[in-house]
């Protein structure tokens, strides 16, 4: 598999809820290898893009492309085994309360794998090592800090070595310590196993640490008011409402 | 063979080839680790000119093995395994944050027989110290000092009524049918199946119109307070009321105690007709009972101290299905678990507390001559 070349297409996407459109006939690329941001201002549609992107919601119109195959048009079958490739970290870190970390981990790795519950004990243990919870398997998730819980939710995105992970707000509620450790460890999961990585994120910080491409999805015209590295965008403007958001409003 | 491990004087070489996914040949693993914890290993060196293509299941490997070297303060030269690799190895081995978890002594049997009693005690202080916040709301209620929004009492009246009215009619009308058919076995052998009547209109009004009402409501009605409030506790809800200053008695407590109140005498006399009903259909159709006759001898069965003895029941067991569905949902934990476990505690405490309390009524009744 090359990189650069685009795993993800959208093509022509209609976003909406009913008769509520929030973004309309928008196309983009994502390559493979990259780290591709989705940003904009809160109600501008970038959740129900992801949604969109992962499954959750169908789209009103348009289609989205992963690995060449229609992941719009495709069965539900078809879709789960191509979800498969992919992990997701929600907001919240989305983990089950009534298991430990080491059981929410193990739950992919028994659901779609042959493995040994020796190995994917190790595999847990590798995971949780790998997002800095080395010795956390036997904790709860009422008992870590909200920045371990998306670390621990990204352990389990990981669990299935996927070849695109989605993060959905990763620096949302986090302290600034927490949102850096968690946008370094984007990039080390980027460059050590060469995932594809999509983040949908408003925070200014974590676009400028760790954005590769992206686009900015505009509330007010409902579709990409911009395109790019987001230091490339802040030092030519496309249009005034990419340079407001890039500088909090104060240019 | 995918992994090997050749040992030269204090330099141990571990061979990566081929592919690595999904590698869990357990046996030829730990025979790697076992030579690498030879005493006389000082170096470990990774080689894996030959590596195709690999996951997780070989960083697992190069991991335990990272790990085993360090506390063992072997050297390991990575240099000649792909950068990726490497990478991911030296990720997982810097932690940033060791875990502390307090260890759980276990406890003796007197400790856990102290503990429970502690436990109960403080269960029995807690509901005392609820009861009591919930009465003293309903006296700010009457001084009309309470914050009860009045649509939150339409809505839970609106839920625990009309609503109600179908699940109520149906189990009530099969009791009643039950009721008439274990009657009339009996009844029969003596040809007194007539008394079928007697007994479906005396037992539904007296207790079993109630206690069927109850068992519903609980199971439908408390289960939704329990579940509602709990809910609020996990968004937080609850504790923006407390910051705010707002009783959560008056704003959540109240509405649905007084709804209940209200509403189950009222599901109780349904209960009462559609049980009677029930009774009817088994003695005029397959009793051969002719319905005049039914009816006369369910109406001389009817009396106004049963019916209003069945009421109070009714008007009680509201009472205890709220009240407990509210208990649990304003003491749910902060996870959607504690919700599931604070809405079967609410369904399971209200109905034992319903079959108490009904007992206690029984013997005060009987002391009373009711």
């Amino acid at each position: 598999m090359k990189q650069n070349e685009a795993q993800i297409k959208v093509k022509n996407l209609t976003v909406a809820y009913g008769d509520y459109v929030l973004l309309k006939n928008i196309s983009f690329e994502v390559c493979r290898g990259d780290i591709f941001i989705i940003m904009g201002a809160s109600g501008g549609g970038k959740s129900s893009l992801l949604r969109v992107l992962t499954g959750l919601m169908p789209a009103a119109s348009g289609e989205v492309f992963i690995d060449g195959i229609n992941f719009s048009s495709a069965t539900p079958e078809e879709q789960k085994k191509i979800m498969r490739r992919c992990g997701i970290l929600y907001q919240s870190g989305a983990l089950f309360s009534s298991m430990t970390l080491a059981d929410n981990i193990a739950l992919p790795l028994q659901q779609y794998t042959n493995y040994s519950p020796a190995l994917i004990k190790e595999l847990v243990s590798l995971k949780l090592a790998l997002v800095g919870l080395r010795g956390f398997e036997d904790f709860y998730p009422a008992e870590i800090s909200g920045g371990m819980k998306k670390r621990a939710g990204l352990a389990r995105a990981l669990a299935l070595d996927p070849e695109i992970v989605y993060f959905d707000e990763p620096s949302a509620g986090l302290d600034p310590i927490s949102s850096k450790l968690l946008d370094d460890l984007i990039i080390d999961i980027n460059q050590s196993l060469g995932t594809t990585i999509v983040v949908v994120t408003h925070e200014l910080n974590s676009i400028f640490a760790i954005g590769g491409n992206s686009v900015f999805l505009d509330a007010n015209t409902k579709s990409i008011a911009g395109c790019g590295n987001p230091k490339d965008l802040l030092k030519n403007p496309p249009n005034e409402t990419v340079l407001k958001f890039l500088t909090r409003g104060e240019k | 063979m995918n992994l090997d491990c050749i040992v030269s004087d204090d330099m141990a070489e571990v061979v990566l080839s081929g592919d690595f996914i999904g590698y869990d040949d357990e046996g030829l693993k730990n025979a790697v680790y076992r030579r690498l914890s030879e005493a006389k290993i000082r170096k470990i060196k990774f080689s894996g000119a030959l590596l195709r293509k690999w996951d997780s299941s070989l960083v697992v490997i190069l991991y335990r093995i990272a790990q085993d070297a360090g506390v063992r303060k072997q050297e390991l030269v990575y240099d000649r395994i792909p950068d990726n690799l490497q990478k991911l190895v030296r990720l997982a081995l810097s932690v940033d944050r060791q875990p502390e978890k307090g260890v759980v002594r276990p406890r003796s049997f007197l400790e856990n027989v102290g503990a429970w009693g502690i436990e109960i005690w403080r269960g029995i202080k807690k509901g005392l110290d609820f009861i009591g916040h919930t009465m003293s709301s309903v006296m700010r209620l009457l001084t009309s000092s309470a914050v009860m929004r009045r649509v939150d009492f339409l809505f839970a009246l609106e839920d625990s009524s009309y609503k109600a009215v179908g699940i109520v009619s149906l189990v009530s009308f099969m009791v009643g049918l039950i009721l008439a058919f274990v009657g009339a076995i009996q009844l029969k052998t003596f040809g007194a199946q007539i008394y079928v009547a007697s007994l479906v209109a005396i037992g539904m009004t007296r207790i079993m119109g109630a206690i069927m009402v109850g068992i519903i409501m609980a199971g439908r009605t408390g289960a939704s307070y329990a579940a509602a409030i709990g809910t609020m506790q996990v968004n937080e809800e609850l504790d923006a009321l407390q910051t705010m200053g707002i009783s959560r008695f008056d704003f959540l407590v109240l509405p649905r105690i007084i709804a209940l109140t209200i509403t189950m005498p009222f599901l109780t006399m349904l209960a009462d007709g559609m049980g009677i009903a029930g009774g009817a259909f088994v003695g005029i159709t397959l009793l051969g009972i002719s319905p005049e006759e039914y009816w006369k001898y369910s109406y001389d069965a009817l009396d106004m101290t049963n019916f209003l003895v069945g009421i109070f029941h009714g008007f009680v067991y509201g009472w205890i299905i709220a009240v407990c569905g509210c208990y649990y949902g304003i003491n749910a934990g902060r996870n959607a678990d504690s919700v599931g476990l604070a809405t079967t505690k609410a369904v399971v405490t209200g109905i034992v507390w319903m079959i108490v309390v009904t007992g206690i009524l029984t013997m005060i009744f009987e002391v009373l001559g009711i």
